[in-house]
C-alpha cells in the first residue's frame, strides 16, 4: 500500500528515498516482484549505462513485472530512459522495457561539453497533475548523455544543443530525465505531486 | 538554457570544514551539515566536499557524513578524497553522493578512471587536477593536502586533461594552485587553454575573491562552473548577491 523504489541494482537509491522522507512520504526499497506488484506507486530510479541496467533488471527477473504494472510509475533519469522501447546506448541498440513508445538517442550537444550536466530550464509545459504548481522556466538538475526526443508524450521539454523530453507521460507511466531528488524545491514539488497522483 | 554553476567547496578534516591558504595553516570554519544547509538555502548549485587529509594519510572518506549530507540537502554534491577503488567509490555513491572526485589516486593509477566509468557511468566520475604554473608551463602535482608530501607528477596539465577525458571522466575540476586562497581571480589564461582541450564540463577552482572574478571566468574561459571556498565561508561574497550580479551581467543563473 505504499510507494516502492525499485532496487535496480545500479541506482542511487538512498538519495531518492531521502527526498521522499523529507516530504513525509513513506517509501520502501525492494526488488521483490510481489511487493512491487502490490505497491500503490512505483519509482524506477537509475544511474549509469542503460544496457547494464537492463541486464540487472533481467538478472533479478523483474522485466516481466515492470512491464505489467497498472499503478502510477515514475522513472527517474536512467530509469526514465529504460521505460522506452529502444535504447541507443552501447555498442548496438538494445531493448528497453517498452512502456512508452519511442527511442532514446544520443543527445547532440552541438559541440557543447557532454554530458549535459547542471541546472536547466523546463519549458513547453503541458497540463498534467505531476506539473501542478510547477512553472515554465523552473530549473531542474540534469546529468545525462542520452535523451528522449520530443513526442506527443512530452509533458515538459528542455534544451541543450537540441530540444529533448524533460518529462514524459504515457498512460500510467511518467518519466523525468532530470533528478527531482536533487532539484531543490521544484524537484520536491514534482515528487510530492507524484505521491498524490491518481489514475 | 543551461545555467552556469556556483559551487562552494568544503574542505573536510576530521569531520569539520576547514580552510587554509595555499593548502597550509588550516582553520576551522564550521560543521558540515550546518554549512551544507546554509549554502543550499543561499542558492548554491552544487557542493563539493574534499577530505583534504585522505590521500596523504592513506584514509578514505567517512561514508557516515556522506549519508548525513544526502539526507539533509536537495541539491547535488560531490565527494572527494582518498577514493582509490571501485568499492570505495561505490560505497559513497550508495550513501547518496551524486559524484565522486578522484585526484592523486588517478595519477598513481590512471586505469581507476576507466574502472569507475565502467562501473558507474561517466556522469558520476569527476577528475580533480591540482595544477601549478611555472615559467608559462602548466604541471600537475599530487598529494597537495600536505605541503610536505606534495609531489611533482611529471605530467603536463593539458595532456592529463585530455587523457582523463579519454579514459571516461565526466567532469574536470581544475584547481590552479598559484591562485588558491589568495583571492586575486581565477587563472583565466590557464582555464582557457584547458577549456580548448576539455570535452566534458569544466569547473574552475582557485583564486575567487570578488564577484567580477566569477564574471571573468564564465565570460572569458567559458567554464561550466566556478568553485570557491574561503570567500563563501567567510561571507566575503554572499551567494544570492553574486548570482544576481552574474545574472545582470547576462550570465545564465538559477535564481
Amino acid at each position: 500500500m505504499r510507494l516502492i523504489i525499485v532496487d535496480t541494482g545500479c541506482a542511487n537509491l538512498a538519495s531518492v528515498q531521502y527526498a521522499f522522507t523529507r516530504l513525509g512520504v513513506d517509501t520502501h526499497i525492494s526488488d521483490d516482484a510481489a511487493q512491487i506488484n502490490s505497491a500503490e506507486r512505483i519509482v524506477l530510479p537509475g544511474v549509469g549505462s542503460a544496457p547494464y541496467a537492463m541486464e540487472k533488471i533481467r538478472g533479478k527477473g523483474l522485466e516481466d513485472t515492470l512491464q505489467n504494472l497498472s499503478q502510477p510509475v515514475l522513472g527517474i533519469c536512467l530509469g526514465m530512459q529504460l521505460i522506452f522501447e529502444t535504447l541507443d546506448e552501447g555498442s548496438m541498440p538494445s531493448q528497453g522495457l517498452g512502456l512508452v513508445p519511442g527511442r532514446i538517442g544520443l543527445l547532440d550537444t552541438k559541440g557543447a561539453p557532454s554530458p549535459h550536466m547542471g541546472w536547466n530550464t523546463l519549458g513547453d509545459l503541458k497540463d498534467d497533475p505531476i506539473l501542478e504548481s510547477v512553472k515554465s522556466g523552473s530549473y531542474a538538475y540534469f546529468v545525462h548523455s542520452f535523451a528522449a526526443p520530443i513526442s506527443n508524450n512530452t509533458l515538459a521539454s528542455s534544451e541543450y544543443g537540441m530540444k529533448f523530453s524533460a518529462i514524459v507521460r504515457h498512460k500510467n507511466i511518467w518519466g523525468c530525465q532530470f533528478h527531482p531528488e536533487r532539484s531543490s524545491h521544484i524537484g520536491a514539488q514534482i515528487l510530492k505531486n507524484f505521491s498524490k497522483v491518481t489514475l | 538554457m543551461l545555467a552556469r554553476r556556483i559551487i562552494p567547496c568544503l574542505d573536510v578534516r576530521d569531520g569539520r570544514v576547514v580552510k587554509g591558504v595555499q593548502f597550509r595553516n588550516h582553520e576551522d570554519v564550521g560543521d558540515i551539515i550546518d554549512l551544507a544547509m546554509r549554502y543550499r538555502d543561499e542558492g548554491a548549485d552544487e557542493l563539493v566536499f574534499y577530505d583534504i587529509t585522505a590521500s596523504v594519510d592513506d584514509r578514505t572518506v567517512s561514508p557516515d557524513w556522506v549519508g548525513r549530507v544526502s539526507r539533509a540537502i536537495d541539491i547535488p554534491f560531490c565527494v572527494a578524497g582518498g577514493i582509490k577503488t571501485v568499492e570505495a567509490a561505490g560505497a559513497r555513491l550508495a550513501a547518496g553522493a551524486d559524484k565522486i572526485s578522484i585526484n592523486s589516486p588517478a595519477l598513481a593509477r590512471p586505469d581507476l578512471i576507466n574502472e569507475l566509468h565502467d562501473a558507474f557511468g561517466k556522469q558520476c566520475v569527476v577528475v580533480g587536477i591540482d595544477t601549478f604554473e611555472e615559467n608559462g608551463t602548466y604541471r600537475v602535482k599530487s598529494h597537495t593536502g600536505d605541503p610536505d608530501k606534495t609531489r611533482e607528477t611529471g605530467r603536463m596539465t593539458l595532456d592529463w586533461v585530455i587523457e582523463a577525458c579519454k579514459r571516461g571522466a565526466g567532469e574536470i575540476v581544475l584547481n590552479c594552485m598559484n591562485q588558491d586562497g589568495v583571492r586575486k581571480g581565477y587563472d583565466i589564461m590557464q582555464l582557457k587553454a584547458v577549456r580548448a582541450v576539455c570535452s566534458v564540463p569544466l569547473i574552475a577552482s582557485g583564486g575567487a575573491g570578488a564577484a567580477e572574478h566569477f564574471e571573468d571566468v564564465f565570460k572569458q574561459a567559458n567554464v561550466d562552473g566556478a568553485l570557491a571556498a574561503s570567500v563563501f565561508h567567510k561571507s566575503v561574497i554572499a551567494i544570492p548577491d553574486l548570482k544576481a550580479a552574474l545574472k545582470a551581467a547576462n550570465i545564465e543563473m538559477r535564481l
